[in-house]
């Protein structure tokens, strides 16, 4: 008999949420939490603006000590991690060491500590040869991403297996998926999944400014993440963090531990196309759906809500939207769909798994959450995208996809536990 | 006795080289066989100014002429060194991809710290000049999954890709989760393994970092695993593409010339540094065991770790020595000839292990003279040693505690 | 006398795009498509930035899309040196 794998804890720090109930309250109302970036001096830049999280690491709970060794994405992920534990109920001090996993997500792992201490070695970019006597002893942990699975590692006190995914913007998702692989074929009893990005830096802003991928409408940021409306004008980038506890279904409920979701099944696809352009065919999303249907058992009828990557770039939401009717023909006009992008950004490999985070929420409250900012739909993008207000809805069964540079493609299905 | 070939069995068919010994799986062996190094004064930038001035760089790698011009100024030095690899590897496993299903066929590949060089051209460009002056390509030239992505591209690989990150374990991680997607079903052709790159100044300066570099200045001492004198190690750059294929979906001619099955794997993690508990990769060498379902008497040679750090050497030597026995199992770790490759390093090793029992020849680890103290290992020194071989043990681990080991048997007589 | 020449373009391709290797850059360009010669639309945002650098002459996104040959690439950046009176 196959195990299935639930969702037994959450643990998020979003762009105006930390905090799990924070979260789902932002979302829930519609809130936006895009503005004018106040990390770092974006004047010169195309793109000014972003859904930046209000972190205060000691009222996080993180020691000095702590605050010294961890870059900004490490911080998000450990804090989701505590949360995500102490929401789960479990006892990871009880368990075989050998037998707690985790699976952490990233798209850029530490750039920010890279980056600033970059700045000071190289005097401002001015030394090729930078200098090496004040490097600071975290240092290789910023050059390493896997450095963010080690930080939480060491909160779960895992010591089976540990890894960090980094599949560009699918990170997020395909670290959840990876967890709950692990859990299932019974490689771990317990595994901390979920993703973290901080990549709010001059860097990562002049990377996707050179591209034109990030919007320009910095006269009016909180409404700048527009997906699918027919005004949007490229994605917003964010940051942040979601960890979950992934457990074997009947364990959980041995201890009687809530259960928001199960990990019904997935399926990953590459468009092997290009590393940053997408056919508007969807043809490679919607193989992955149709995978991950038939993994889960489903029909596409059995799909009450989806959750899109929706990014707000004039090519991915017609992309998907192509994709969401190619896999699940009718049933596309019928079902729900939105892009919390809207309200959070895009926070690159993080948000894969603050979206599923999300898909986990609404199962348990029976509320899809909206597409804020969608005032004029594209005529080409033409499903329901439930614009600005959340809706009550019977969710039994939800479908997450997510995109990425790459041309990675992936789809997760997330039902209520039986 | 050969490994049970059947349905879902992985089978490495093709191994593409692009390391410091050497270009192609024939002139790295040579190399290896021969105790040729590849270690000498770093030449990409002026070392002088650093403690370590050594390293393990591809000298004949050329991109011009090997890699599509279009990719060379878009993608980093590492990735030029992947896309190599797997021209090499597709042709050594005389594979085309263009005649197998495009969903049917993935890309796995593990990544240290990206494209390093790259990203430090443009932090130069956007700190000396100014946000405009970045390159479109830095958003899909520094980022962790560009290899994975191009090669998925260039060969037209629509199956499930991945990128694995745990530091030097990343390659065995990479080549665990193709495995698991072949003995699923789900491809029938897995590229694998991995590159690395980070030999630029910010590169060098950040490895410093970690403490563990060694800053003698002579390529025959600088990187002595197990070694008295051992001192850190030394970096380097390049790796190994592995063509892992589904022994039950290839012709009886292809299962005769593979390499060998991915018999077992294993993960691990150490507890965090202030814990009393026992380092992880004991445990991990067990389970990776028992996924093979091989008994420790039944493992001819060991490719270590060798990290070079002496309690780390110590620790590695007693966990073969309380797996294997005291001095039971030939112990060998070619890579002094190249230092440590960090995201390419592992599968360079799973390389050399498959040659090894392809030739059943257990090459030497060229440095070492007098084993440490704490070191109960059968240490292949000297010259290469003819064996019998059917079975080896890989092992790594990576900064911050990641362990992992691969169990692999030669696939035929 | 035109102040951006199609060699110009090509010593932007080349240096910083690269040159596919079954594309003859020094052949007879100017009205081949872009991406017959093997340039998506990186490649053009890339040569975009390198020639507003270089020559000071912005080409504005929606603007690009439609410049999908060497010769109206060079035909523009004259046009707007001219109008700027360089």
């Amino acid at each position: 008999m196959t195990r299935s794998v639930v969702i037994t804890g959450i643990g998020v720090v979003a762009p105006g949420a930390i905090g799990r109930e924070n979260y789902w309250e932002l979302l829930s109302a519609g809130r936006t939490a895009t503005r004018t970036i106040s990390l770092f001096d974006a004047s010169d830049f195309r793109s000014r603006v972003a859904a930046e999280v209000d972190f205060d690491p000691t009222a996080a709970g993180l020691t000095a000590r702590e605050q010294r060794r961890m870059d900004r994405a490490a911080q998000f992920a450990v804090v989701s991690a505590r949360e995500a534990v102490r929401d789960s109920g479990i006892e990871l001090g009880g368990l075989d060491p050998a037998r707690v996993g985790v699976s952490l997500g990233s798209a850029v792992g530490c750039t920010m500590g890279l980056e600033a201490e970059y700045t000071v070695l190289s005097d401002n970019g001015r030394k090729w040869l930078v200098d090496h006597e004040y490097g600071v002893p975290h240092l290789y942990g910023y050059m390493v991403p896997s450095t963010l699975a080690v930080e939480v590692a060491w909160e779960a006190e895992a010591e089976g297996p540990v890894v960090l995914i980094s599949t560009g913007c699918t990170s997020g998702l395909d670290a959840v998926n990876h967890g709950a692989e692990l859990v299932r074929e019974g490689s771990a009893e317990v595994v901390l999944a979920g993703a973290t990005d901080a990549p709010l830096s001059p860097i990562t802003s002049a990377c996707f400014d050179a591209i034109k991928a990030t919007s320009p409408n910095n006269a009016d940021a909180a409404h700048a993440s527009r997906p699918f409306d027919a005004e949007r004008d490229g994605f917003v980038l964010g940051e942040g963090a979601a960890v979950m506890v992934l457990e074997e279904a009947s364990a959980a409920r041995a201890r009687g531990a809530r259960c928001y979701a199960e990990l019904r099944g997935f399926a990953s696809r590459s468009n092997a196309y290009h590393m940053t352009g997408l056919k508007p065919d969807g043809r490679e999303m919607a193989e992955a759906i149709g995978v991950a249907m038939s993994r889960a058992t489903i029909d596409p009828a059995d799909i009450d809500y989806i959750n899109a990557h929706g990014s707000g770039t004039k090519q991915n939401d017609r992309h998907e939207t192509a994709a969401f009717k190619l896999s699940l023909g009718e049933h596309a006009y019928r079902v729900p769909v939105s892009s919390i992008k809207s309200m959070i950004g895009h926070s690159l490999g993080a948000i894969g798994s603050l979206e599923l985070a999300a898909c986990a929420l609404a199962l348990d409250r029976q509320v899809v959450p909206p597409t804020a900012n969608l005032r004029n739909a594209d005529p080409e993008c033409d499903l329901d995208y439930v614009p600005v207000t959340a809706r009550s809805h019977h969710v039994r069964t939800v479908l997450s996809v997510g995109s990425g540079f790459g041309g990675f493609q992936t789809a997760t299905i997330l039902s209520r536990p039986e | 006795m050969m490994a049970a070939i059947d349905g879902n069995t992985p089978l490495c068919t093709g191994i593409g080289v692009v390391a410091p010994t050497g270009i192609g799986v024939e002139s790295h062996w040579q190399a290896i066989l021969g105790g040729k190094t590849g270690i000498d004064r770093i030449s990409r930038f002026d070392p002088a100014a650093y403690p370590v001035k050594l390293s393990g760089q591809v000298r004949d790698f050329v991109a011009k002429g090997r890699v599509p011009g279009r990719l060379i100024p878009q993608t980093d030095h590492w990735t030029h060194m992947a896309l190599r690899a797997t021209e090499l590897a597709l042709s050594d496993a005389a594979v085309n991809p263009a005649s197998l299903p495009e969903y049917e066929m993935a890309v796995v590949t593990s990544s240290s710290s990206g494209g390093t060089e790259f990203g430090q051209h443009e932090m130069t460009r956007l700190y000396q000049h100014g946000p405009s002056w970045v390159s479109a390509y830095q958003s899909i030239a520094w980022f962790y999954a560009a290899t994975t992505g191009q090669v998925s591209i260039r060969n037209g690989m629509r199956g499930p890709c991945g990128v694995v990150c745990a530091e030097q374990a990343g390659g065995l991680a990479a080549l665990g989760q193709a495995r698991r997607l072949v003995r699923s079903g789900e491809s029938r052709l897995v590229v694998s393994g991995g590159t690395d790159a980070a030999l630029c100044p910010y590169g060098l300066t950040a490895q410093l970092a970690s403490g563990s570099l060694s800053t003698v200045d002579d390529p025959e001492t600088a990187y002595l695993p197990f070694d008295q004198d051992a001192a850190g190690f030394l970096p380097g750059e390049g790796g190994a593409i592995l063509i892992l294929e589904d022994a039950g979906r290839i012709g009886e001619r292809a299962q005769q010339d593979a390499y060998g099955v991915i018999l077992g794997h294993a993960t691990g993690f150490d507890p965090r540094p202030e814990s009393a508990r026992a380092p992880a990769l004991r445990a991990t060498l067990a389970r990776a065991l028992d996924d093979a379902r091989v008994d420790a008497a039944d493992v001819d040679v060991v490719f270590a770790d060798a990290m070079g750090v002496p309690e780390l050497d110590i620790v590695e030597a007693q966990a073969i020595g309380a797996v294997f026995g005291e001095n039971a199992v030939p112990v060998t770790a070619p890579k002094t000839l190249t230092g440590r490759l960090y995201g390419g390093g592992a599968s360079l090793d799973v390389a050399t292990a498959l040659l090894s029992l392809r030739h059943g020849v257990v090459p030497h680890t060229v440095g070492p003279r007098r084993l440490a103290a704490g070191c109960p290992i059968d240490l292949v020194t000297g010259q290469p040693r003819e064996l019998d071989l059917r079975t080896a043990v890989v092992l790594s681990r990576g900064y911050g505690g990641f362990n992992a080991a691969l169990v692999l048997r030669r696939s035929r007589n | 006398m035109p102040k951006f020449t199609l060699d110009d373009l090509r010593r932007t391709l080349r240096e910083s795009t690269g040159i596919d290797e079954e594309v003859d850059l020094d052949g007879d360009i100017a009205d081949t498509e872009f991406v017959e010669l093997g340039y998506d639309s990186l490649a053009l945002l890339q040569v975009a930035s390198e020639v507003e650098r270089s020559y000071g002459v912005p080409i504005p996104g929606e603007q690009l899309a439609q410049l999908t040959t060497p010769g109206s690439v060079v035909t523009f950046i004259n046009e707007q040196l001219q109008r700027a009176g360089v």
